[in-house]
């Protein structure tokens, strides 16, 4: 049944394959199973269905499990009464500018620290790892005063892309990913690189960053969700409808749209972070394991 | 949020130093300026970002809290802020509720997925299938996941999917978000649903760190799987027990988002109002950027003090 060699985990493998103690793994891994499906699964099956129900039928009791007829109207006018088209189109532009800036900043100044070593790099580190620990909340008002009138340059950032580009940059737990798996790459290599007569920047390019690959998609996976994800910033940042992400635009609709319209909105939100998430969560589960924490 | 901050220092005793710098034959005074000329080149977009975005607002927050603008005119006005945002009845509620939301949120967002990742460990089959279901909501933009649970899951009507799931078992129906007394625990409800998935996944990477023989050595003295997991599992778990509680608590109490869509900002008779939605409510729509800065800076501080009381239990446990 299963494999004897794994690791000795709380039950032995031996309890767990023989008489009573096969018997309540399988009922337990059934249920466990049936019960994750139901509460993690279920609520987005009824997300998904509820937006095709009709008014009428959303409010029925009990309520039904399949839609009686389908109200594929419902899709449709979330994509034309709120603009998904160009709310998507905002979201995924910020997302793709996230990820350009990250990886092109925050690689930059992980290679410094793992590699260049600057003086002063160990202070510079702990000051960005400092900010781990400030609140996002705390920082909201004086970051907008300083998005809406940039010190000495005096420009302002409102429904600028820039507004979310720029301070996601400064994401002390990327570049701390990135400085640790820097620091794994041997030191030999750049020193054969540097005999070579390589620039830094060269040996950045040719060297560290195709043997990065893994760690450069999970930031730029954690990129792509962070903007998707964010609400706050984005809405006080991109306050006209034209410059709008796509869960801010369905939060200024909710209130004058019926409620079927705004989960079908909702859903079709969902539908590309699920996706991204579908395709590389072989990525993102490494990503948040490995690289972190060897306490 | 997804919780994947891990402060913890990275440096390796004994690591060689960069050949950059250290190189034998070339340490002239010339090569290693020429050198950190390069490191902070390298540096300098994220640092001018970190100063732009981070550091200075850092500190203009704690300058915009003692100071009053009014028609374009900044004076000081000392502890004028915070007297008024103290002073404001919300003020109270909102930690009030912040607090509760937070302790309970420690029971459901902590300590459940520590549970269900021992139970994920124990499996031999399906494991990657669970996983990828306990994080699916973490990737659902915020504002889908709580129009689902506002609209469907607590509706107060006998259509709302809970209530129906109640009334199946025949248990008594509630009103959810209109009801005050159960509007926090439905918040944490759809939080920790929606949050979870990340802290099981650390858990389960951490579980993997643990020793199999301690298991066998517990089992030979007769340990039952209960002793066990306390006197094995969370010991050897402890660094990272640590760390996610103390996330956990800097992540609730920064609780917005569910009181803005699921109660529509203060919830019935206030249950719903919160610090964060303070903050935004100060700053956003009374137009009071300084008194929210205040409740920012207030924040920060009843923060650090957990963060310092934090330390200085786990530093006693070593």
């Amino acid at each position: 049944m299963a494999q004897d060699s794994g690791t000795r985990t709380l039950i032995s493998h031996a309890q767990l394959s023989r008489g009573r103690g096969r018997v309540i793994y399988w009922t337990l891994l059934a249920v466990v199973v049936a019960g994750f499906t139901l509460v993690f699964l279920g609520p987005l099956y009824w997300m998904v269905t509820g937006a095709l129900k009709s008014g009428q039928e959303i409010a029925q009791t009990p309520p039904t499990l399949f839609p009686q007829d389908p109200q594929w109207q419902n899709y449709a006018d979330a994509w034309n009464n709120l603009d998904l088209a160009k709310l998507l189109f905002n979201t995924f532009y910020y997302a793709a500018g996230a990820v350009l800036f990250q990886l092109v900043f925050d690689t930059a100044a992980a290679y410094a620290l793992s590699k260049l070593r600057p003086i002063f790099g160990n202070v510079i580190l702990g000051a960005m790892l400092a900010t781990l620990m400030i609140p996002a909340m705390v920082l909201i008002v004086p970051q907008y005063v300083t998005v809406i009138d940039l010190p000495i340059l005096h420009i302002n950032l409102l429904d600028s892309p820039f507004a979310i580009w720029l301070p996601l940059v400064a994401n002390a737990f990327n570049i701390f990913l990135l400085k640790r798996f820097f620091d794994s790459i041997p030191e030999d290599l750049i020193a054969a690189a540097l005999m070579d007569g390589a620039t830094p920047l060269r040996t950045l390019w040719s060297i560290i960053l195709p043997m990065s690959r893994p760690i450069l998609g999970v930031v730029s996976i954690f990129a792509v969700t962070a903007v998707w994800k964010d609400f706050l910033w984005p809405k006080l940042v991109m306050p006209s409808p034209e410059t709008r992400t796509v869960s801010v635009g369905i939060y200024a609709f909710a209130g004058g749209t019926p409620m079927n319209v705004v989960i079908a909105a909702s859903v079709i939100a969902a539908i590309p972070t699920v996706i991204i998430f579908l395709v590389f969560q072989r990525n993102i589960m490494s990503g948040l394991t490995t690289g972190s924490l060897k306490g | 949020m997804a919780i994947t901050t891990v402060p913890e220092t990275i440096r390796k005793p004994g690591r060689p130093t960069s050949p950059y710098r250290t190189r034998p034959q070339r340490t002239s005074l010339g090569r290693k300026v020429r050198d950190n000329l390069t490191g902070h080149t390298f540096l300098i977009g994220a640092v001018l970002c970190f100063v732009v975005f981070s550091w200075y607002p850092m500190i203009r927050g704690v300058v915009m809290s003692f100071q009053r603008t009014r028609r374009g005119e900044t004076t000081w006005v000392g502890w004028d802020n915070y007297v008024r945002i103290v002073a404001d009845p919300s003020f109270w509620t909102a930690w009030q509720n912040t607090i509760y939301f937070t302790l309970l949120a420690l029971v459901f967002g902590y300590a459940l997925p520590f549970f269900v990742a021992i139970l994920l460990n124990e499996f031999r089959h399906a494991k990657g299938y669970l996983r990828i279901l306990v994080y699916l909501p973490v990737m659902l933009p915020p504002a889908s996941a709580l129009f689902l649970f506002k609209f469907y899951a607590y509706d107060p009507s006998e259509a709302g999917l809970f209530n129906a799931i109640l009334k199946a078992l025949h248990l008594p129906t509630s009103q959810w978000m209109q009801s005050p007394e159960m509007t926090m625990p439905a918040m944490v409800i759809a939080s920790t649903w929606m949050n979870m998935g990340g802290a099981v996944l650390i858990y389960l990477a951490a579980l993997q760190n643990v020793p199999g023989e301690l298991y066998e050595a517990a089992e030979l003295d007769g340990a039952g799987i209960w002793r066990r997991i306390v006197n094995v599992t969370i010991p050897q778990t402890r660094l990272i027990l640590a760390l996610l509680a103390m996330l956990q608590i800097v992540a609730t109490m920064q609780l917005f988002i569910e009181p803005l869509i699921l109660a529509n900002g203060a919830g019935a008779e206030d249950s719903a109002t919160s610090v964060a939605y303070l903050i935004y409510q100060h700053g956003f729509f009374q137009n009071d950027l300084n008194g929210a800065a205040a409740l920012g800076v207030i924040m920060l501080v009843v923060l650090a003090g957990f963060s310092a009381v934090y330390v200085r239990l786990t530093a006693k446990q070593d």
